[in-house]
């Protein structure tokens, strides 16, 4: 299979983490996170999240790339431009 | 519920991936083994997270978090030994013979085994239950978004009725699992179950989180609960000393024994994850790498629903000030006293509210019913933010969706090679097969449909169906343990044990009643010639019971009839099948060492919390 899951995992993590993180940063010090046990919630857990997405997607993209670069089986073509970047 | 932009957004965000992995999966496509097995080609680590997650349902995770607020961690007994030993089996010495016999499915692989009538049996009563349990999970669901009042807000902003919500919810949910299994098959259902494993990893930490926080940590939680709580093992020698109801010989045997491998090693909704995998190591690898978070959730789904309890009503006022919603069905107080729901709360947990009159439910002896199953969608409104509040529903949406999922590509796969490709149009080409995947697919997902409106109009479908299953499941590990383990077990003899099987589990069900429960849906509809302290203590029994009247049955049956060659059997029965060799591989990538490891992890767990 040619997709690595870590790529659209990644990026999903990254944004949503981004979101919340971008979220909890402008709603500090807001009463919503009486809740939370007085945490700003969505900070905190918006960076860890962006953290974990961005390492999943720099994973699935550098073994991507890898795979791209070898050459298929029994020819010394490279894979052609799959996975080359963006 | 308060939802916001925010939380709407992350909802929204996932979906558009969910579809998003199923079209981008769809050129990958060719051939009826990429669709339907994933083309054989997936790394371990995905198979084994998809492995569980594929188990990791709607009701597994409102079920466990609801038994963890009724029954406390002994309910991790289901993970622990009720899942571990069985994965760990599966792994070391049943997978050789699912991935290494080139049986596309479990059916396929009993044909392989014995003969057809055995597989006929399996695979229609297996794609039977696959339909009625995703229409299940989807009737959950609907259920689940209308108590919470999810939609309420967006409906009444557009003036849509908001009786239409149902309906919303079940053809939403089917839509989606249909868009992206018809696109990319097992594989897109099996990467979204890794990205439903991730999302309730996400959702559900900060929760336990902020909620053992609240309550004063893990030593504060042991203060506020009774200490039957937070021990797994006390009261075990004696059914009537501990919550579950069940002594240590029924909860080692029915639980750990006949049904948790009945369910981990035979059943083709988790067993099809493992067949995907990229190599005969891998695929023994699936399983082991599933037990280690297996493991470990008890803490993420079991442990809210302990705090749900805990959590002190203090709070909890607060709470229903702030978020009142959640009994906003109830009406306003009266004079009677069943009526205020308010007053029998435990924790965050409610009482159970009739609909129709509003009054709290009571059992026979007028002590007040609680709803459990909304300790954990209530942990997560009286903790979560606007924000983190839309992870939280999207991770508990996810694994309702993934719950579907894993039945409708296991039965697109059994519907299509061994029931529509055995008996109703062989030898057509490849191309015909995997169209007629996609087709079953749609099938499939409408029978869900058709059962999740079935079950809103009549009370106990769901109970009855379950039921049915267990009767059905309780006997399967014996036909597989002896098929795999004992050369000289027959074809006539598997599927005469197999029924029998069958028969003994509901006959010990009609003749046995839990106490304090009518006869009927609970048993004792023949007679009552035993009664267990517990229903679950009736079920394990029952299991027992279909599992040794199979076996016993096959081993004799098998005795007075013909083997097959042990030629033919070559790669399907473990005394004549070559060992596999792991010296080649690195020491911690052996199946053997890892089992060992995770067996020790499993009584270091179980001391921990004795």
């Amino acid at each position: 299979m040619n997709l690595d899951l870590r790529i659209p995992m990644g990026l999903m993590f990254l944004i949503v983490g981004a979101m919340m993180a971008l979220f909890g940063l402008f709603t500090r010090g807001s009463a919503i996170y009486e809740r939370s046990a007085g945490m700003n919630i969505n900070l905190i857990w918006g960076a860890v999240m962006l953290v974990f997405g961005l390492a999943m997607f720099l994973l699935g993209r550098t073994s991507d790339r890898r795979a791209a670069g070898k050459p298929i089986e029994g020819t010394n073509r490279p894979l052609g431009g799959r996975g080359m970047g963006h | 519920m308060n939802l916001t932009i925010i939380d709407w957004l992350i909802m929204l965000l996932y979906f558009a991936f969910v579809l998003g992995i199923g079209f981008a999966l769809k050129r990958f496509m060719k051939t009826s083994k990429d669709f339907f097995q994933a083309g054989r080609s997936l790394p371990a680590w995905i198979c084994g997270l998809a492995f569980i997650s594929a188990n990791l349902g709607a009701q597994e995770v409102i079920g466990m978090g609801a038994s963890g607020a009724k029954y406390g961690i002994a309910t991790s007994h289901f993970y622990w030994i009720g899942a571990i030993p069985a994965m760990i089996f599966v792994g070391v010495f049943m997978m050789p013979f699912y991935y290494g016999s080139k049986a596309r499915s479990v059916p396929e692989f009993l044909r392989l085994r014995f003969d057809e009538k055995t597989r006929a049996y399996n695979a229609c009563s297996f794609a039977v239950m696959t339909v009625f349990s995703s229409g299940i999970s989807m009737y959950a669901m609907a259920r689940l978004i209308q108590t919470l009042h999810i939609f309420d807000s967006l409906f009444l902003k557009f003036g849509l009725p908001l009786g239409w919500i149902f309906h919303l919810a079940i053809v939403i949910s089917a839509a989606i699992v249909l868009g992206y299994i018809f696109l990319g098959g097992l594989t897109s259902a099996i990467y979204n179950e890794v990205l439903q494993f991730f999302l309730i990893v996400a959702g559900f930490l900060p929760l336990v989180w902020i909620g053992l926080k609240n309550v004063g940590g893990w030593s504060g939680l042991k203060a506020a609960l009774p200490v039957a709580y937070t021990h797994s093992w006390r009261g075990m020698t004696n059914a009537q000393n501990n919550p579950l109801g069940v002594e240590w010989f029924g909860l080692s045997m029915g639980l750990a024994f006949v049904l948790s491998f009945g369910y981990w090693c035979t059943d083709f909704l988790v067993i099809q994850t493992a067949m995907a995998s990229d190599s005969e190591e891998s695929a023994r690898r699936v399983p082991l790498i599933a037990a280690v978070p297996k493991m470990f959730f008890p803490f993420l789904v079991i442990l809210p629903g302990l705090i749900a309890v805990a959590t002190p009503a203090i709070t909890q006022h607060a709470m229903m000030q702030s978020a009142p919603t959640l009994n906003a069905s109830a009406p306003p107080a009266t004079a009677n006293d069943l009526s205020d729901p308010a007053k029998y709360s435990r924790g965050l947990i409610p009482p159970k509210v009739n609909p129709v009159t509003g009054r709290v439910m009571t059992d026979e002896r007028g002590t007040p019913l609680l709803d459990y199953d909304l300790a954990i969608p209530n942990m997560l409104l009286h903790f979560f933010p606007t924000g983190i509040l839309g992870l939280g529903l999207t991770a508990l949406l996810a694994s309702f969706m993934s719950g579907m999922a894993g039945n409708v590509t296991a039965f697109n796969t059994v519907w299509t090679y061994d029931l529509y490709q055995s008996y109703i149009h062989k030898n057509a080409s490849d191309s015909h097969y995997l169209k007629m995947g996609r087709w079953a697919t749609v099938g499939g997902i409408l029978l869900s449909m058709a059962t999740a409106y079935a079950a809103t109009s009549f009370n106990n479908i769901m109970d009855t169906l379950q039921l049915v299953f267990s009767f059905v499941n309780a006997p399967l590990f014996a036909t597989f343990l002896l098929g795999m383990f004992w050369k000289r077990t027959t074809g006539h003899a598997a599927f005469t044990g197999l029924v029998s099987g069958t028969v003994a589990a509901v006959v010990h069900h009609g003749l046995t009643l839990p106490a304090d429960a009518r006869p009927g849906i609970h048993g004792g509809w023949i007679t009552v010639l035993h009664s267990y302290p517990s229903q679950m203590a009736q079920n394990f029994w029952t299991a027992i019971w279909a599992f040794s009247t199979n076996f016993i049955l096959t081993v004799i049956i098998s005795l007075m009839t013909k083997p097959r060659e042990e030629s033919e059997l070559v790669g399907l029965v473990y005394s004549l099948t070559p060992k596999p060799v792991e010296h080649h591989m690195a020491w911690y990538a052996r199946p053997k060492i890892i089992a060992v490891g995770l067996i020790a992890m499993l009584i270091a767990l179980n001391l921990i919390f004795r």
